[in-house]
């Protein structure tokens, strides 16, 4: 019989689908992996790949076509075998979108073997709304030790949190230790993040400044920065370097904001609705303009990457994005973001957060600036920086101290080495 | 202590039940002159005579009414079946009759009478001679239902179920007649609904009755060689059941296996697990497994009979999955 191929959830909030362009003809024999078309999906252009084998059947859709998640868009099977009765294919009008509230988890699976693109978009949106899956047992003791069970990795089946798993799992005591103290911890290692539940003071502020500034309560810190030791550690950096990868302002500044999240790590969280996760990883959300829009590729573990690494990877993840070909595990998963408009002359800006991190920081250009020093009058190159902080989760002093943290680092490099 | 075969502590229950209560006699086929099919009645009618040792034509649902009108008219009959997969033509007999006379003569007419023989399969009799009904027997309110494993539990049992004045069904294994285990000399009654731990063990329950024991022990042997502690639950009754047993082990493994000879659909287990997800839920740590018999008729062939039937095999297996080990 035939193997029907669906539409696929290519990226985790993939509602449906334009197939841009069949890379096979009716006819080609096909093998499981070959990609069978590009499909654009709401955030790049995805390859839509064959799980079966044999020969193209059917094209069940034209190119241009939108089609819903899940609906059919071709047919394999042995070369001459009949597909089974079904519409024509469907012009190249957009299909409006199903209602379906829940698009990446639920797809009818199409073919024997599972899809590694839909999986890897599945696993991308467990991440931040994840179920925990636990033994009845693994929750009781969870309760009774006071352990988060979202802090733990399951090793059962799919990830079922077990007995075993809670051996190891550090107690804490159930009613929730003010979080401050919680938070004023530097980032260590261990769990990716901890889960703090909320206390009724943090529910209220989030109530009332919720109601009071649209579904995210900003409010802005700015800053204005000497950036004249980090533009000459620039310099004499990137004459070492060659031209073997130079080092940007931008990629300075990445760093930097990534060592200035480890050390607040209050900063370095996720609104939860019912409770505020703390990561004790930094992965760095960097936006990126593209032709139709803005996308923010991450990168991850950007506290513990040297500058040189920093800047390959933002440049070639800025490249990705702006050809539209990033894979969703690679724009999900910021734990804060950094927007730079430098480019553009832009002194400063602010910057909207991306939730659910609750912070980002909007760069402006480096500019050089009169400014005071010593009682002297000089000229400075100087940068102004602009947090936006979500106060359901950070308050202006924590903001501000996190702040003058990265003030610190970029008028001092070598304070980064600390 | 004496160890003697769970035919001959059957036959010891039979003469001294019928020596201490002249009220008991042995009915049956071939269980007279020929001494029972499987000699479980060895003596008896030389010492008790054909008044109370009656041999019977293969007529069961006969003498299964007969049984049930002399209970009926205060004498405690032992109705001996050659296999519980004849006593299928008897049902109407314990299922109307004798389970639900207690009920419906509102409360004044007892029913002692005890129906036994042997249950499940042998060795290569086929598809209709191999069947475990246990998990009939044990679904009728009025009926109670024993499945001793060892020579002791058979004689302590069937005491118990002659002096019960309820129709108690006691299943016996024809691959169990010949083994031999130690039973205490003199009077020993082992109360219906009582279960026990036949091996103890803390790392996951398995829980069996009848041949299933051995197969449980087995596996716990071979489960100790890969450093699993396995505690072995023989339920020894399966109606009434033996909860608080079953959900104690669990409380301290987290973790069963349940094994038994019947089919798996509606299958004791079923019960069993029904027990433990609903009384001990947040005890568990993994799902309770089941090992059955394959969902088939029993097949002839030796080597298909072989894979169809539980082994120690298939339940150390099910023991490694429910710890997390596969």
């Amino acid at each position: 019989m035939a193997t029907k191929v669906v539409m696929e959830a290519l990226s985790p909030t993939m509602e449906e689908g334009r197939l841009v362009k069949w890379a096979k003809a009716v006819g080609d024999a096909v093998k499981t992996g070959d990609t069978l078309a590009e499909v654009e999906t709401d955030k790049a252009v995805m390859e839509l790949v064959a799980r079966a084998d044999g020969q193209l059947l059917q094209q069940a859709v034209a190119e241009g076509a939108t089609v819903p998640v899940g609906d059919i868009v071709a047919y394999i099977g042995a070369p001459g075998e009949k597909v089974a009765a079904q519409p024509a294919a469907t012009a190249a009008a957009p299909t409006p979108p199903k209602p379906s509230p829940t698009p990446a988890a639920v797809p009818a699976v199409p073919a024997p073997a599972p899809a590694p693109a839909a999986v890897s978009a599945a696993v991308a949106v467990a991440d931040a709304t994840r179920v925990v899956k636990a033994s009845p047992l693994a929750k009781r003791i969870a309760k009774e030790k006071g352990v988060d069970l979202q802090l733990l990795q399951g090793s059962g089946p799919g990830g079922r949190v077990i007995m075993r798993d809670l051996a190891a799992a550090p107690a804490r005591p159930v009613v929730a230790a003010a979080p401050a103290t919680a938070v004023s911890v530097a980032v260590s290692s261990g769990a990716a993040y901890e889960d703090v539940p909320l206390t009724q003071i943090r529910k209220t502020i989030a109530k009332r400044l919720a109601a009071s500034l649209g579904p995210v309560p900003h409010f802005f810190l700015t800053s204005d920065v000497d950036m004249e030791r980090a533009a000459e550690a620039r310099e004499a950096l990137n004459q070492q370097q060659g031209d073997a990868g130079k080092i940007s302002f931008n990629d300075i500044i990445v760093k930097g904001v990534a060592l200035a999240l480890v050390k607040h790590r209050a900063c370095n969280a996720w609104w939860q609705d019912d409770h505020i996760r703390y990561w004790n990883e930094v992965h760095v959300g960097m936006a990126v303009a593209v032709e139709d829009g803005l996308i923010t590729p991450v990168i991850r573990n950007a506290d513990r990457k040297p500058l040189s690494a920093i800047g390959a990877e933002a440049r070639a993840l800025a490249q990705r994005a702006r050809d539209r070909r990033l894979k969703p595990e690679e724009y999900t998963g910021a734990t804060f973001s950094v927007s730079n408009l430098g480019m553009f002359d832009i002194d400063e800006f602010t910057a909207v957060i991306n939730p659910p991190e609750a912070g980002i920081v909007a760069v402006g250009a480096i500019v050089p600036k009169p400014v005071v020093q010593d009682g002297q009058l000089t000229v400075r190159r100087r940068l102004r920086l602009t947090m936006s902080c979500d106060h359901r989760v950070i308050d202006g002093a924590t903001g501000a101290a996190f702040m003058k943290t990265l003030k610190q680092m970029l008028e001092n490099p070598l304070a980064m080495l600390l | 202590m004496p160890t003697i075969t769970y035919r001959d502590a059957l036959n010891q229950a039979l003469r001294e039940e019928m020596q201490r209560d002249e009220t008991v006699f042995l009915m049956g086929e071939e269980v007279g002159l020929y001494q029972g099919a499987y000699k479980v009645s060895r003596g008896l009618l030389e010492e008790f005579g054909a008044q109370r040792v009656v041999d019977t034509p293969i007529a069961e649902l006969g003498f299964a009414g007969i049984g049930v009108g002399a209970a009926m008219g205060g004498l405690r009959p032992v109705i001996e079946f050659m296999t519980w997969n004849f006593a299928v033509l008897a049902l109407d007999q314990i299922v109307n009759s004798a389970a639900k006379m207690l009920y419906m003569s509102g409360g004044q007419i007892p029913m002692p009478i005890v129906f036994r023989g042997p249950n499940g399969a042998a060795l290569q009799l086929s598809s209709q001679h191999s069947q475990a009904w246990e998990s009939w027997l044990a679904h009728i309110p009025g009926l109670k239902v024993v499945a001793p494993a060892t020579p002791a539990d058979a004689k302590g049992l069937l005491k118990s179920a002659i002096r019960d004045n309820n129709p108690v069904l006691v299943l016996e294994g024809e691959m169990l007649y010949n083994n031999k285990g130690e039973v205490p000399e003199g009077e020993i009654l082992i109360p219906i609904g009582q279960a026990e731990v036949k091996r103890p063990g803390t790392d996951v329950t398995l829980i069996c009755h009848s041949k299933t024991v051995s197969v449980a022990l087995k596996a716990a042997d071979q489960l100790a060689g890969q450093n699993v502690s396995a505690e072995v639950v023989d339920l020894r009754s399966l109606r009434p059941l033996d909860e608080p047993a079953l959900l104690g082990s669990v409380a301290k493994t987290h973790r069963a296996v349940v094994v038994e000879e019947g089919w798996p659909h509606c299958g004791v287990g079923a019960q069993i697990v029904d027990i433990i997800q609903r009384e001990a839920f947040d005890q568990l740590d993994a799902p309770v497994l089941r090992v059955t018999q394959a969902d088939v008729p029993m097949p002839y062939n030796k080597q298909l009979e072989r894979l169809a039937k539980p082994s120690p095999e298939k339940v150390v297996s099910a023991a490694r999955r429910v710890l997390y080990l596969d």
